[in-house]
């Protein structure tokens, strides 16, 4: 379906059509993020980024033929819905700069019932550590399970994780891309990228074939943040590209919440200097739901680890001890009363399905879902 | 005149027959070494002349050469002493000429006359016999370990003089030739019962020795994983005879055999600044490395994160094909080098105990990185110390604590489970479990439907790829082995994923 008017989806393609501009711009200037720059109306667009191209840009604007543009996009599975279309997502409005039209693949009905949903960003570091890619991918399925819309950006680290964990349980999914909807961008997680346009919907304001652009990750932000009511920063170094989004979430009024890195950790720094200057403090899925909704006022789902269930009495004390952080094998063995033997099994077992993880050197953890 | 001896060169823990030719001519006296000799090999004229002297024999006042054949490979070292002495008293016809060409020599000249032993006579006398010699004529120190060759007459002869003598039937010696003599009784083997507690340690010691497992140890230095190293050799069979020659051939090409059948299985344990030269073998004349020393026997490697990078990676194909392959020139040497590897490192990088320890997760992120991945790769069991806590009563009470069991009744569980393997995999070529490749793994495992579930519910939680799985799979087997089961179980497979090593690269999903 293509509900854009010919003008939004001129504009569209024209910010496609500058894109390298605006590369050219903000590298020159050494910066990261569009001031500002997309809100502009097409001719002060191109009066700002355009430069000795300018004459070229207009040619694109005259000769556009939105009738061509509308069987690429039907050719290619991609749905657009225009800012005056009835398919545009409400909270989009509320930008200063909001995309002239969302492009987007999954099915439409599937994009208006993830908008309707209350949505929560859940967004990190591309070189997480594996507790951060554990927590991504808990609050990802405690949230989904919980029938949230878990928003988030198909990066590597944690925003592939939460969307795992959103997909692994059976809950709504939605990533924001930085390019074309229907390009899998990063490539490893086109498996990812499949799953989604298969249960969930991949939403972008570029047009299809659009690669992605170093500005173009900070203005995907944008739309993350909008789409949410609240968006939970699980590791961020400074500088990173969750807090760009936590600060544009904070500016349109939304909740921003974090997850408490260690203090000695570089690559927590950003997401704990949130916390200090007063984010929602989150330590799973029920922080974030008694956020949303008011304490108390809607319980976590109700979804014990299918894995603890087929534990044995063993296995769930020697689970119990790992948690507690107690000892190596032979110091379970005597606690327990368990032979070598059944230690190692029990410790196999729980790691076998994912209860708990061993380190290179050999010492257990209790995973974080 | 002329005459011809023969000998054996040393290539690796083999050898090749070379054939000393010696011809007189009238001339100005000299004495020429042709074919390849390096400079150990020219020296020989020297030893040669005064050792005839000494012996009450004349050295030809002719022109004297003499040529190494075939003549295109390269001589080395002092065993062709004896070969040219005697090419020269055959070509004097101080000795007789007919009954040389039974015999094979070997051995190098003291300046009195007197023989010395060799490097790698066993496998001299390998080469002799199967160039089909008779008679071998060796130093008496290394009588015994030739003697280990059947099919062959070694004769044991302390000198130049009494050679002659024995070529001449003029003396034989002692009638019954040398004894196969056993190796001198060397300190007692360190036995299990020292090691007291670290029960899951030796268990995991005990799985890696029935199975021919590779092992890695972690935990704080002086938790015991030295100590419990240093017993594997004495709780794995002892050495077949013919495991025990080639045990002695190595050791003998090395210089290291006392002059007999090795009894044990061998133990090395090379620092870690060794060189990949030094583990795997090398050098202008190549010789063996530790893996090779410890062929049949266990390599242990402390401290394995200390390791260059290149002398670990050296290790990868070794351990992969169980010899060694070093290419001198045209030609390829190969030592053997079938060993059980078990590896050492500390849980951090500093060492200390708990309370001193200062390393934080980065300093042990970065120390557990250095282990080389693809030698994990080769490593079926991971295994953690514990530090001895002697505050607790219960454990560990230094004084109190019984000793642990002796090797003895570990030996035979570790027998009894390796004849299961042995009937098990006859005729396929893999001696024990851990030798089996993917397809004998899953041609020769039984397992039941607990195992199966297992398995399925690892494989659906995402922890377990293809390798990983063939890897678990013969563990399970060898702890199956162990409990005398014919068919893997489920709870086999759990304490197989128990020891399987580590994965921190491993995602949430």
């Amino acid at each position: 379906m293509t509900d854009s008017c010919a003008t939004c989806l001129r504009r569209s393609h024209l910010l496609g059509h500058l894109a390298p501009r605006i590369a050219d711009l903000l590298a020159r200037k050494h910066r990261r993020v569009v001031p500002g720059m997309l809100g502009l109306d097409d001719e002060e667009l191109i009066a700002a980024v355009a430069g000795a191209h300018a004459g070229e840009a207009h040619r694109f604007l005259e000769t556009f033929d939105a009738s061509v543009a509308r069987r690429e996009l039907e050719r290619m599975g991609v749905h657009a819905a225009c800012a005056h279309g009835s398919a545009y997502p409400v909270r989009l409005r509320d930008l200063r700069d909001p995309p002239a039209t969302l492009f987007w693949v999954g099915s439409d009905e599937r994009l208006a019932s993830l908008t309707r949903e209350p949505a929560v960003a859940v967004v990190g570091a591309r070189r997480a550590s594996q507790y951060g890619l554990e927590v991504g991918y808990s609050l990802g399925r405690g949230l989904g399970a919980s029938g949230i819309t878990v928003v988030s950006g198909m990066a590597l680290g944690v925003d592939a994780a939460a969307h795992r964990g959103a997909l692994d349980a059976g809950g709504p999914a939605l990533a924001v891309l930085a390019c074309g909807p229907e390009l899998a961008y990063p490539r490893v997680n086109r498996g990812l990228h499949g799953r989604l346009v298969g249960t969930g919907a991949v939403v972008s304001e570029h047009p299809p074939g659009q690669r992605a652009l170093r500005w173009s990750f900070p203005a995907r932000n944008r739309i993350m943040a909008a789409l949410v009511e609240l968006v939970v920063v699980v590791e961020a170094a400074e500088h990173s590209g969750s807090l760009i989004t936590a600060d544009l979430a904070s500016e349109l009024g939304r909740s921003v919440a974090a997850v408490p890195g260690r203090i000695t950790h570089r690559g927590t720094a950003g997401s704990n200097r949130l916390l200090r200057e007063g984010a929602m403090l989150t330590r799973g899925t029920e922080d974030v739901l008694d956020e949303l909704f008011g304490p108390g006022a809607r319980a976590g789902p109700d979804t014990p680890d299918p894995a603890l269930e087929t534990l044995g009495s063993s296995e769930r004390s020697v689970l119990e001890q790992v948690e507690a952080g107690r000892g190596g094998p032979d110091a379970l063995g005597l606690e327990l009363r368990l032979s070598a033997a059944a230690v190692r099994a029990a410790l196999g077992r729980l790691e076998a399905v994912g209860l708990v993880v061993r380190g290179a050197l050999g010492a257990y953890e209790r995973t974080a879902r | 005149m002329f005459a011809s001896v023969a000998t054996f060169a040393l290539e690796g823990v083999d050898s090749h027959e070379v054939t000393v030719e010696v011809d007189l001519r009238r001339g100005l006296p000299a004495f020429t070494v042709v074919g390849l000799p390096d400079a150990s090999v020219r020296e020989a004229r020297e030893r040669v002349r005064a050792a005839l002297l000494n012996s009450g024999c004349e050295f030809p006042l002719k022109r004297v050469t003499a040529n190494l054949a075939p003549a295109h490979i390269r001589k080395a070292g002092p065993s062709f002493d004896l070969a040219l002495a005697l090419g020269v008293l055959a070509a004097s016809q101080q000795v007789p000429r007919e009954e040389l060409s039974r015999y094979a020599v070997c051995g190098e000249l003291s300046l009195g006359g007197a023989l010395r032993p060799v490097l790698g006579s066993l496998a001299m006398a390998l080469g002799a016999r199967r160039a089909g010699y008779a008679r071998l004529v060796v130093a008496v120190e290394d009588a015994g370990e030739a003697a280990l060759v059947d099919g062959l007459e070694v004769l044991g002869v302390p000198s130049l003089d009494r050679l002659v003598d024995l070529l001449c039937g003029r003396w034989r010696p002692s009638a019954d030739g040398p004894d196969r003599p056993r190796a001198s009784r060397e300190e007692p083997e360190p036995d299990l019962a020292d090691v007291r507690g670290q029960l899951d340690a030796r268990r995991a010691l005990e799985i890696a020795a029935a199975g021919g497992h590779n092992l890695l140890m972690t935990g704080a230095p002086g938790v015991g994983k030295t100590m419990l190293a240093r017993r594997l050799p004495g709780v794995l069979p002892p050495p077949s005879f013919d495991e025990a020659v080639e045990i002695t051939r190595v050791r003998s090409v090395a210089g290291l055999s006392p002059g007999g059948l090795a009894e044990r299985r061998p133990f090395r344990a090379p620092h870690h600044t060794i060189s990949p030269s030094g583990l795997i073998g090398g050098g202008a004349t190549p010789r063996p490395g530790e893996i090779s020393l410890a062929h049949h026997g266990v390599l242990f490697l402390d401290e394995l994160a200390e390791f260059s990078r290149p002398s670990l990676e050296a290790l990868r194909a070794p351990l992969e094909a169980g010899q060694v392959e070093i290419m001198r020139g045209q030609r390829t040497i190969s030592f053997p080098a079938d060993v059980m590897l078990v590896g050492a490192c500390n849980d951090c990088p500093c060492g200390r105990l708990a309370p001193h320890c200062r390393c934080t997760d980065s300093d042990r992120a970065r120390y557990a990185r250095r282990l080389s991945a693809p030698l994990l790769d080769r490593i079926d069991i991971l295994c953690e110390l514990d530090a001895p806590e002697f505050s607790t009563p219960t454990a560990y009470g230094a004084v109190t604590s019984p000793p642990g069991e002796a090797s003895e009744p570990v030996r035979a569980r570790v027998r009894e489970a390796r004849e299961r393997q042995g009937r098990r995999l006859e005729g396929t070529g893999a001696g024990c479990n851990a030798a089996m490749d993917a397809r004998l793994s899953r041609t020769h495992l039984r397992l039941s439907p607990g195992a199966r579930s297992v398995l399925s519910q690892a494989q659906a939680a995402g922890g377990l790829n293809g390798r990983g799985h063939d890897r678990v799979l013969r563990l399970a087997r060898t702890i199956a082995d162990l409990g005398a089961s014919s068919r893997v179980e489920g709870e086999h497979v759990d304490e197989a994923f128990g020891y399987r090593l580590g994965s921190s690269a491993r995602a949430a999903a």
